[in-house]
């Protein structure tokens, strides 16, 4: 299945590393008795963990590529080039109102795929998105387009991005 | 450069770069929720391990390496195939001890600290102690008990960074494992 990049595995490593992180952090913040407080708390400190990583990867990633004509364009790229490099694979679809609001879907999601598909563990996929949808508001704010991104999951792997600009 | 291979090699660059943004981002935040490096420290040895009980089942499965029969073996593997396979590099062997029980492993680069510069206040920080957690964890998977520390940092001003990895026993299978 890993193919496409010879002999490494350096996708595993970083799907380890991230389950590991959404699990120390809930570790951290369990001991708080008002469990919604503590969900945001949670997803926002892993939001921001994202955020910042994906501004770091776009910093490196475009010095050599063209300006983009309009956020189209830069949803697309999003879409294709960067999603393939980190994930793996392309955005499966995306879809937009042209109004500021696009869906991203990715159909077989690589930090969904350990858990089995379908409706367990429902619940839990939140903890598991966060990361990924500062990854995206993080890599759009370096690209100049400011966004709240949400994500949507309700049969895993499969799962939807929804960054508002 | 044809466009095509620009793209290729930012491609592959970008990859090892998420596991390294990622894992500072990772170091920030413990820096903020700690007080001081050595909690830091041993948070990055125990997540680290966390990784390693799991990472092992990954590696066997990809490698299909078989059972070591010495921790000269073990050292080999460790080197050439799950340093490669992970990280991308491959660590030197060196300075056994004359009881074949303990050895280092050099890394001329480390890929975790791209970009990584310590502040002055954390001059205590092993930055990339998660490495010393994710190989001790492996290997009690592998029914052995060793003690992995850096002995040297480029991070901390060394000219390389050296891993020292010392056999302490066999851990028998029927014990229960792990200290965690």
């Amino acid at each position: 299945m890993d193919v496409l990049f010879s002999d490494m595995a350096d996708d595993a490593l970083f799907e380890f590393l991230h389950m590991e992180i959404v699990a120390h952090v809930y570790k951290e913040h369990a001991t708080r008795d008002d469990i919604d407080k503590e969900r945001v708390t949670c997803i926002s400190t892993l939001e921001a963990m994202g955020f910042r990583v994906g501004q770091g990867l776009i910093e490196r990633f475009t010095k050599d590529c063209p300006t983009f004509k309009d956020d189209l364009d830069i949803m697309k790229f999003l879409c294709k080039d960067f999603w393939s490099t980190i994930f793996k694979k392309q955005i499966d679809n995306l879809r937009t109102n042209h109004q500021g609001t696009y869906v991203l879907q990715d159909n077989k999601f690589a930090l969904l795929t350990q858990f089995s598909s379908g409706k367990q563990y429902l619940e839990e996929a939140p903890k598991y998105l966060a990361f990924s949808c500062g990854l995206i508001r993080g890599a759009l704010s370096n690209l100049g387009l400011e966004s709240v991104v949400t994500a949507e999951v309700s049969l895993m792997p499969s799962c939807k991005f929804m960054p508002f600009i | 450069m044809s466009r095509q291979s620009n793209r290729a090699t930012d491609s592959k660059k970008m990859n090892s770069e998420l596991f390294t943004l990622t894992y500072g981002a990772l170091v920030t935040q413990l820096c903020k929720d700690y007080e001081n490096d050595e909690e830091v420290n041993k948070q990055l040895d125990k997540m680290g391990y966390n990784i390693g009980v799991r990472l092992i089942e990954d590696f066997l499965a990809r490698s299909s390496v078989g059972r070591c029969h010495d921790f000269r073996e073990t050292a080999d593997v460790i080197a050439k195939v799950a340093f490669k396979m992970y990280l991308g590099i491959t660590p030197s062997v060196t300075n056994w001890s004359p009881a074949g029980d303990e050895f280092s492993l050099i890394l001329e680069s480390n890929p975790l600290v791209d970009f990584v510069e310590l502040p002055d206040n954390h001059s205590n920080l092993v930055y990339s102690n998660l490495l010393c957690g994710v190989l001790r964890g492996a290997l009690e998977m592998v029914q052995m008990a060793v003690d992995v520390r850096f002995a040297q940092d480029t991070l901390r001003g060394d000219n390389v960074t050296e891993i020292r990895m010392k056999f302490i026993k066999r851990i028998e299978e029927n014990l229960p494992a792990g200290d965690e």
